[in-house]
């Protein structure tokens, strides 16, 4: 992974672990939902905290294709390459 | 539990101000939220601060998304993250369908409808951070039953009920609210500034045979706002006398 791909990893786990989340689940691989036990609201959640952070939108209807955490962490990087 | 840090819309009379009246006797913070009246608003400050509450007064207009979160950052940097969230601010623009202008419906959906949805959006964030969170949204018994001369109105009320039936199914697991109070005569400006015979005509109908109070509004809806109310959600509580039983 690059600097900013593994920034962006790092402030999902950061987010995580402050909502209670053990480290060790949130590998690049997890499934949010099956292996991080995220709802689709904490999912919600999420992006809010990284659109927030990372100064980017992301729409509804891309949450759609996020299933792991890597997924999460390719979105925003997409999203910070356009808007960079 | 957090901090309780209120914040009511339309809060400088009537309905409103009765709201952060009671809420504030029940000891929690209060964010006094006023579009035109900033006097008035001032007096409910120190209605509530007669209480035994804190207040603060803010100005916004809730049917623009900037000024609601301005709003609420003027709050939280005066008493912390709100907890307690009671979208009371409305107005109407009565008038038969038939001959509505298009800015007198747009109006009242802005203000009754959007507004709602803007404040509840924004505090939902805080909220659902602090899985914790009560949400009152005053709609009408327009928005229950029909009512003639108010299609925008009553449209907008109708609304409301829906956007609190499904806030509280969205956010039920995280400990908060969202439910909805429908006043039906009340004695505030918005029935008081009728015909004479209208408000007669009006009251007239309502089998308690009198205008229910802002106080009798602000009695179940602090109720509601209370910690202890946390398994009622998504109702819609009707408060008119009896009129519409």
């Amino acid at each position: 992974m690059d600097e900013k791909n593994t920034e962006i990893y790092e402030v999902i786990k950061e987010h995580l672990t402050g909502r209670g989340i053990d480290a060790a689940v949130v590998t690049l691989e997890a499934d949010l939902t099956q292996n991080v036990g995220l709802d689709s609201l904490d999912v919600t959640e999420l992006t809010l905290a990284l659109e927030e952070r990372f100064n980017i939108e992301i729409p509804d209807e891309e949450l759609e294709g996020l299933v792991t955490v890597k997924d999460a962490v390719d979105l925003v990087a997409a999203k910070v390459a356009v808007e960079a | 539990m957090p901090d309780q840090v209120a914040l009511v819309t339309g809060g400088s009379r009537g309905i409103g101000r009765a709201i952060a009246v009671a809420l504030a006797s029940k000891g929690m913070s209060v964010g006094i939220n006023y579009r035109s009246g900033a006097d008035e608003a001032k007096e409910t400050l120190r209605l509530v601060e007669e209480a035994g509450g804190n207040g603060v007064c803010v100005g916004a207009d809730v049917s623009s998304k900037d000024e609601v979160d301005r709003m609420f950052t003027e709050v939280e940097d005066a008493f912390g993250p709100v907890s307690v969230l009671v979208n009371n601010a409305g107005i109407r623009r009565d008038g038969l369908a038939l001959s509505m202008k298009d800015d007198a419906w747009d109006e009242v959906i802005a203000i009754n409808l959007f507004g709602t949805f803007a404040c509840c959006r924004r505090a939902l964030r805080g909220m659902v951070r602090a899985r914790y969170g009560r949400i009152v949204n005053v709609s009408s018994v327009a928005g229950v039953s029909g009512s003639p001369g108010q299609a925008n109105y009553s449209a907008a009320k109708a609304g409301v009920i829906g956007l609190t039936k499904t806030l509280a199914r969205e956010v039920a697991s995280r400990n908060i609210t969202v439910n909805a109070v429908a006043p039906g005569v009340v004695e505030t400006e918005l029935t008081t500034s009728l015909p004479e015979a209208r408000y007669d005509e009006l009251v007239g109908t309502v089998p308690a045979g009198r205008a229910g109070t802002p106080e009798e509004v602000a009695a179940l809806t602090a109720h509601l706002c209370d910690p202890a109310s946390s398994y009622t959600t998504g109702a819609v509580f009707v408060i008119d006398g009896a009129l519409t039983a």
